[in-house]
């Protein structure tokens, strides 16, 4: 959140800059005169009159001095070229009025001959009141809910492909990278197609390569008598192989989407949000519910749950369980693109993100239960909760510690996961 | 292109003491997985404790080098112990899951900054094995013929770390013809009937994940000793992945397959890396695909890696040395 906070004042730092700028260059037009300091005072969009600011040479002797004006601006000429030292008198501010940072009451700057300069004092809340500690909860949980709905759309794929073949997909990080690089070839790259769109197409290009390497890969080998270790080894190699094509096409570079990059925040309470993670929040609740509903009431949902129960007895009924595994594998890599591309759009893309991530799902699914598509869900949006929830005391460095730290407790205290039914544990 | 240059490289590399130290580490593998069963994703963990227990004590104590071999080695006991209690009883998906997770865990809170005293966090720890160094006997100068040449120090360390990988593999062949490697392999086959037979399985598992680990520890000390130094980005868990790579490429449950399987593997992987950089270097290629080689060998010889485990399961499961009905080990 600090991120974002200082994301925002950089924002209107430019803004006023571009701003002063402006200004300045009509100033400069009408009196055509020599070296000055100028600036237009605002605190929260609306000018602040009657503020006074002084300017002293580099001896400091006082060489001018202005009061802002009704419109908040002020202008103070100089003597000629060199070093001044200008300050605003912070006891002419009105009331509930500071300095943003203030460090800055002070600002020493060089003039060359002929230049006037615009000085940014900018005002804003006293920066001395830090987020209370309930803020920074609120915002942590806020920001964990967000991680843990990217997290479970992730995860559900590996859980259920866990579920149906027994098969931990090692690979299934590359998918959730994939995706949030296809995302960003189609949208900043080389198409500059907008995100949206770029991403659906990133989601279902990545839905037919999980799906493709089922078809083509898996599906023969299973014919071949291999245990479920050799599986483990392929989806190894998959994955160190994709993760450095990854590398040899994309750059070790992190990249970020041209679209929604910066917004203001928008804020309820004690959360703030930009549009985009609020966005992003509420399609990733209603693609999860969305998933719920079509395991819970769709024919191909209730199938799925019958081959992860008993692929055997699911067989003998009547239900194609290849035809299962391979929609599930598409699903879950479309839903695992899908992750990639809103991971990708709230932090940044890199070759590497899918990999990072891919610890976290481990945790998620077996916190909430192997196998188990809703267990993804609960367990993922807990990993996301404890991860950022302990970075309000611990250094976000370690925050990962401590997501595989309630992995490890959970094996301890109840090892079939939150959702999981005892006997799948053996 | 000059063959005789790469063929060189990958010849050094093959028998050098990353060879040597990733022999080490998939001999523990073999012993966890090919043995007992155990699906032990988190070798890199050991290899970390071994070499940061070294480490710490000489550069960050100041204590002597010969107590800390051992003490990383300890360390190494104490990780399979804390590991194995809870998870050994789950099956053996939930412990693959577990061990790379806490390997992981180990490398982040290794590099994290509230650690930088004690590990020198990103920085890592230098200057270690003075003392090891101090017991070479071997003559000054350059030995050898052609690409073939070492430094007195440099043939020291691959001596001392082949010796061990040749110890630890006879150690490993004694223990599974032993009793106690029959009641190991017959838990991997059929943990039900031992427990039947009123052998306490679980115990059995931690001695052998504790003796597998403590051998993946070896690993961490040889690279210790061979960069005189240590770092967290050394071992990132792409790393337990390319020990299994060179285990499953020799054989799994074979005594030879570790070893022949690493040296095979960096020599593949330097051969792919040489004649890529060499490759990149001819003048009749086109810009373009010049321009895209270099500097990308270290990817490209990762990318054939993964196309080389996909085929080798697809095509000889089993490894150079392994019998096909060890496939259905463990899992």
């Amino acid at each position: 959140m600090s991120n974002a906070r200082s994301l925002r004042s950089a924002v209107a730092l430019v803004a006023v800059a571009v701003l002063s700028l402006f200004l300045f260059g009509t100033a400069h037009a009408q009196d055509g005169e020599g070296e000055a300091f100028s600036g237009t005072l605002r605190f929260g969009g609306e000018p602040v009159e009657g503020v006074r600011i002084s300017v002293v040479d580099a001896v400091g002797e006082v060489v001018g001095e202005a009061v802002s004006g009704s419109d908040g601006k002020w202008q103070i000429e100089l003597p000629g070229p060199g070093t001044y030292r200008a300050t605003i008198d912070t006891d002419t501010l009105p009331e509930g009025v500071s300095l943003r940072d203030p460090e800055r009451q002070t600002l020493e700057v060089t003039v060359t001959a002929g230049r006037s300069r615009p000085l940014i004092f900018a005002l804003g809340e006293p920066a001395s009141r830090g987020p209370t500690i309930g803020e920074k909860l609120a915002q942590a949980v806020l920001n964990g809910v967000k991680f843990g709905l990217i997290i479970a759309m992730c995860a559900i794929g590996l859980s259920l492909i866990f579920g149906l073949t027994g098969l931990i997909n090692f690979a299934h990080g590359e998918l959730v990278t994939l995706g949030a690089i296809l995302a960003w070839y189609f949208n900043a790259d080389t198409f500059g197609a907008p995100l949206i769109l770029a991403g659906v197409l990133a989601v279902v290009v990545a839905g037919a390569a999980g799906g493709g390497v089922e078809f083509s890969l898996l599906r023969p080998l299973r014919g071949r008598r291999l245990g479920g270790f050799q599986f483990m080894v392929v989806t190894i190699g998959l994955s160190l192989l994709a993760r450095h094509v990854l590398l040899l096409f994309f750059g070790p570079d992190r990249q970020r989407y041209v679209d929604y990059a910066l917004q203001a925040e928008w804020t309820f309470g004690p959360f703030a949000v930009t549009p985009r993670d609020f966005t992003i929040m509420a399609l990733s609740a209603v693609i999860l519910i969305a998933v719920a509903v079509f395991l819970q009431r769709a024919r191909m949902g209730k199938a799925i749950r019958a081959v992860a129960d008993n692929p055997e007895l699911a067989e003998s009924s009547g239900i194609d369980v290849d035809r299962v595994i391979l929609v599930v594998w598409a699903a879950g890599a479309a839903l695992a693109a899908v992750g990639g591309v809103f991971f990708g759009s709230v932090e940044a893309v890199d070759w590497l993100m899918g990999f990072r991530l891919l610890l976290l799902m481990f945790a998620a699914v077996v916190l909430g239960g192997l196998g188990t598509a809703y267990g993804a869900m609960v367990g993922g949006l807990l990993i996301g909760l404890v991860t950022e929830v302990s970075t309000v005391w611990a250094s976000p460095e370690i925050k990962a510690v401590f997501a595989l730290g309630v992995l490890v407790l959970a094996l301890l205290i109840r090892p079939q996961g939150l959702l999981g039914q005892r006997e799948r544990i053996g | 292109m000059e063959f005789d240059v790469i063929f060189g490289n990958a010849a050094r590399a093959g028998l050098g003491p990353q060879a040597a130290i990733f022999a080490l580490a998939a001999i523990g593998l073999n012993l966890h997985f090919g043995y007992a069963g155990l699906l032990n994703f988190g070798q890199v963990g050991f290899m970390m404790l071994g070499a940061y227990g070294t480490a710490i004590m000489v550069a960050t104590w100041g204590g002597s080098l010969w107590l800390g071999i051992p003490f990383g080695l300890g360390l190494c006991v104490a990780f399979a112990l804390a590991l194995g209690i809870p998870t050994l009883r789950l099956r053996s998906d939930y412990f693959a899951i577990t061990t790379i997770a806490a390997a992981e865990i180990l490398r982040l809170l290794i590099r994290s900054s509230p650690a930088t005293d004690i590990t020198g966090g990103p920085f890592g720890l230098q200057a270690i094995a003075n003392s090891f160094y101090d017991l070479n006997f071997l003559p000054d100068g350059r030995f050898g013929i052609g690409t073939f040449s070492y430094s007195s120090n440099q043939l020291w360390v691959m001596i001392v770390a082949w010796v061990l990988v040749v110890l630890c593999s006879a150690l490993v062949l004694g223990l599974i013809k032993s009793p106690w490697g029959r009641v190991v392999r017959a838990i991997r086959e059929d943990e039900d009937a031992v427990l039947s037979l009123g052998k306490n399985t679980v115990a059995y598992k931690l001695q052998a994940l504790a003796i597998g680990g403590v051998i993946g520890g070896l690993a961490g000390v040889i690279d210790v000793l061979q960069q005189s130094g240590v770092g967290s980005e050394n071992f990132e868990p792409q790393v337990t992945f390319f020990a299994w790579a060179a285990l499953i490429l020799g054989g799994l449950a074979t005594t030879v397959g570790p070893v022949v399987g690493a040296v095979l593997f960096w020599f593949l992987r330097e051969g792919v890396e040489s004649f890529i950089r060499e490759l990149s270097a001819e003048n009749w290629l086109p810009n373009v695909l010049a321009d895209f080689l270099d500097g990308a060998e270290g990817a490209i010889s990762v990318v054939l890696m993964g196309i080389g485990l996909v085929g080798l399961m697809a095509l000889r499961p089993q490894g150079i040395f392994g019998r096909r009905r060890n496939l259905h080990l463990g899992t």
